[in-house]
């Protein structure tokens, strides 16, 4: 048996002095703020998420306004979403649980500080930047360069620390989840440095050392991996410490979780050129790309039996944490996310689904169903563990539940019809052998599922208000219980 | 579970040395972008004009941008045509428009001829875009007038009523800058990688180019020009 149960500390819940030594032990300080910052960017995110959406289907919402356009504010949720919620949910978890699996306070406190900071502060720049369009205009890497080099750094200081402290560790094995968070780490680095590479103008503009082919490769290298390693090794290595703790039973195989991660480290990284299928880029690129994201299903679905079987004989507990309940229907959603994936990486599938909302419905299955499902299972049992109480309302935990999985559905629904329609409707040949349709009518055609998708995308984020009005009461009642037991101990 | 839980050597070996697991993990997962990148800068097939001279336009001695005719072939940015581009990236054009075609019968009759490799070696970065809220771009140089362009950019929905596009009235107000346009070219000409062949004398005669020019003016003349360079051979296959 080697760390099958994460973790050295025994559950100790409710009694404060066990807390107490904890607290000594480990820095939780710096945890509580990750936590809490990543449930506000959770809201903000999806917040500006939902008004692009409506823009799509109620233009004027642009109020021919340059800071408010689509264009302008769709990096913003990008980035909102992926680098300032997934990011403060991957450092919250990963400094807490490289903490408890290592049995050591994290390396440096100070070091664990200016990450927090600095990450914030690039947050406000990209707030700031992205709406007054200073961007490269590269997705999902669109800040200008100063801001990427703030970057680097904070991420490095970020690794720095997680492998100090895996360094300093008192147990012989590293446990599976700092496998996962670690390659993350490892992985983002080499793709953030190559892909941000240019040359700057001035102080707001930059441009890409790359050009035409070379750069779209590239870029969709460092796309596809932003989800690869960041949405999924990082959530991954959430997933590996928080379902045993929350389910309290033992990682269901480690054989099993070995495979899934070599196999999903060494594959992930040729799966880019799926997005380049039929373009410019050469097809041997492509194909090579198609074809290992086909194999990708193997060690995919791996981790999520992996996953669910850690329930295996108690089952039951579903009926009753709402916690369990996020991180159970999050694996659901990343085994559907992984089969879908492969399935619209084949040449036949992309040629239809490639260009259409079926892509932007694929990516919202794994954000909204998989990676905000799971760190919001993680982070409510953070709260739980770091401010050592129930949550406010059991009651809201499972509204939360309800609507973010109501959400999901409408929304990826929505864009599945609207893609495959987008899909046909431009390839659609009329008897006498010319387009049936102008891309103008596929465009009208869009608008009922455009709503309808604003109108899920609009649940989901009413659930992450729930969950922020949650956590807020929860703190505010573990602070005033805790000056109480402080005044009972002076008195 | 008792088989399940059987370390090998080596993996014991990664599992208890931080140092080992850090070094596997950068070989594994550099192998993937090594051999999907990096031949593409060495492969001659990559880009089309290898084979087919006549994509690259084939500028002699003392000719200046303003000499090239649609299809001479590709070409670098005129100054204008740049600063139009730097306009299309700052308001996220790419993120509902493509400038890709593929090689399929109703993209041919819907947008032109697919897209080419050596197309779009002068574009740093690249615009293809990955979605398609409104139509492909790649050749809409020449579709439309320059008044229907500004027109619609203006209020899309007065030209397309079904189009979501917002209105980009401040176009017409904004004038490009000159010294920026200058700049811009000097570091696209000195790009390490594929750097543009700007002459000193492009340079020179920049600033003339777009003095006094609007951005709605630069964004337009940047749209006339997409898939306008090159002229196509309908019996050569160019991949």
């Amino acid at each position: 048996m080697y760390l099958l149960i994460p973790g050295i500390q025994v559950n100790h819940r409710g009694d404060t002095l066990v807390q107490a030594s904890l607290d000594q032990k480990y820095n939780f300080e710096i945890i509580k703020w990750f936590t809490v910052m990543s449930v506000v960017y959770l809201v903000v995110g999806t917040g500006i998420g939902v008004y692009i959406a409506s823009e799509l289907a109620w233009p004027f919402l642009n109020f021919d306004i340059a800071e408010l356009t689509f264009g302008r504010l769709r990096p913003l949720h990008t980035n909102a979403v992926i680098f300032a919620f997934g990011g403060s949910a991957l450092m919250a978890t990963s400094y807490y649980s490289v903490q408890r699996t290592c049995g050591v306070r994290i390396w440096s406190d100070k070091l664990a500080w200016f990450t927090l900071i600095g990450w914030n502060l690039i947050i406000v720049a990209a707030v700031i930047t992205l709406p007054l369009g200073i961007t490269q205009s590269k997705e999902y890497a669109e800040l200008e360069w100063p801001i990427d080099i703030a970057i680097a750094i904070v991420w490095l200081s970020y690794t720095l620390n997680f492998v100090m402290t895996i360094a300093n560790r008192t147990t012989k094995h590293i446990y599976v989840s700092n496998w996962f968070f670690l390659s993350m780490m490892v992985m983002i680095t080499i793709l953030h440095v190559v892909n941000s590479m240019a040359v700057p103008v001035d102080l707001f503009n930059s441009y890409s050392v790359f050009s035409g082919v070379q750069d779209a490769m590239i870029q969709w290298w460092w796309g596809h991996n932003a989800v690869g390693f960041y949405l999924t090794a990082g959530f991954l290595g959430i997933m590996y410490y928080f379902v045993p703790k929350q389910a309290g039973r033992p990682v269901f195989s480690y054989r099993l979780s070995v495979i899934h991660f070599w196999a999903l480290t060494f594959g992930y990284v040729w799966l880019g050129a799926h997005h380049l299928q039929y373009t410019a880029l050469p097809d041997w690129t492509g194909s090579v790309g198609a074809a290992i994201s086909l194999a990708m299903i193997i060690p995919s679905w791996g981790g999520a039996i992996n996953g669910m079987m850690t329930l295996s004989g108690a089952w039951d507990k579903l009926r009753t944490d709402y916690i369990l309940r996020f991180l159970i229907v999050s694996l659901a959603f990343y085994a559907m996310s992984t089969f879908e994936g492969p399935v619209m990486s084949s040449k036949t599938v992309n040629a239809l689904s490639h260009y259409t909302d079926w892509t932007i419905g694929h990516v919202h299955s794994g954000a909204l169903g998989w990676v905000a499902m799971v760190a919001a299972g993680a982070l409510y049992h953070l709260v739980m563990k770091l401010w050592n109480t129930r949550m406010y309302s059991a009651a809201l935990v499972n509204v939360h539940f309800w609507l973010a999985t109501v959400g999901t559905v409408i929304y990826i629904i929505a864009m599945w019809v609207s893609g495959i329609m987008q899909g046909l409707m431009w390839r659609d040949y009329d008897e006498f052998g010319t387009l049936t349709y102008t891309f103008a009518e596929s465009v009208a055609a869009m608008h009922p599922y455009y709503a309808m998708r604003a109108i899920g995308g609009l649940i989901y984020w009413i659930g992450g208000a729930v969950m922020l009005y949650n956590v807020i009461m929860t703190i505010r009642h573990a602070s005033s219980e805790k000056s109480v037991d402080a005044a009972a101990a002076t008195a | 579970m008792s088989d399940n839980n059987q370390t090998g050597p080596i993996q014991y070996k990664f599992e208890t040395n931080i140092v080992a697991m850090i070094l596997i993990t950068i070989g594994l997962v550099s192998v993937g972008g090594l051999v999907e990148i990096v031949p593409l800068f060495y492969l001659d097939e990559t880009m089309e004009h290898n084979q087919h001279k006549e994509i690259m336009w084939d500028r002699k001695e003392g000719q200046t941008l303003n000499d090239w005719q649609a299809g001479d072939g590709v070409r670098p940015y005129k100054p204008l045509e740049l600063m139009g581009r730097k306009v299309y990236l700052r308001e996220g054009c790419y993120l509902c428009h493509s400038q890709m075609i593929r090689p399929f019968r109703d993209e041919k009759e819907r947008y032109g001829h697919y897209s080419l490799a050596s197309e779009s070696i002068y574009d740093h970065p690249f615009q293809w875009g990955s979605k398609r809220t409104g139509p492909d771009l790649a050749r809409v140089g020449g579709k439309y007038s320059d008044e229907w362009h500004i027109l619609h950019l203006r209020k899309p929905r007065s030209v397309v009523p079904e189009s979501v596009m917002p209105n980009y009235p401040w176009l017409d107000e904004a004038t490009i800058d000159p010294v920026m346009t200058v700049k811009t070219m000097e570091v696209m000409r000195d790009m390490p990688n594929a750097p543009v062949p700007y002459t000193a004398e492009d340079i020179a005669s920049a600033k003339a180019e777009v003095e006094g020019k609007t951005e709605m003016e630069a964004i337009v003349a940047y749209l006339q020009v997409l898939g306008t360079m090159v002229k196509f051979d309908e019996t050569k296959d160019y991949r």
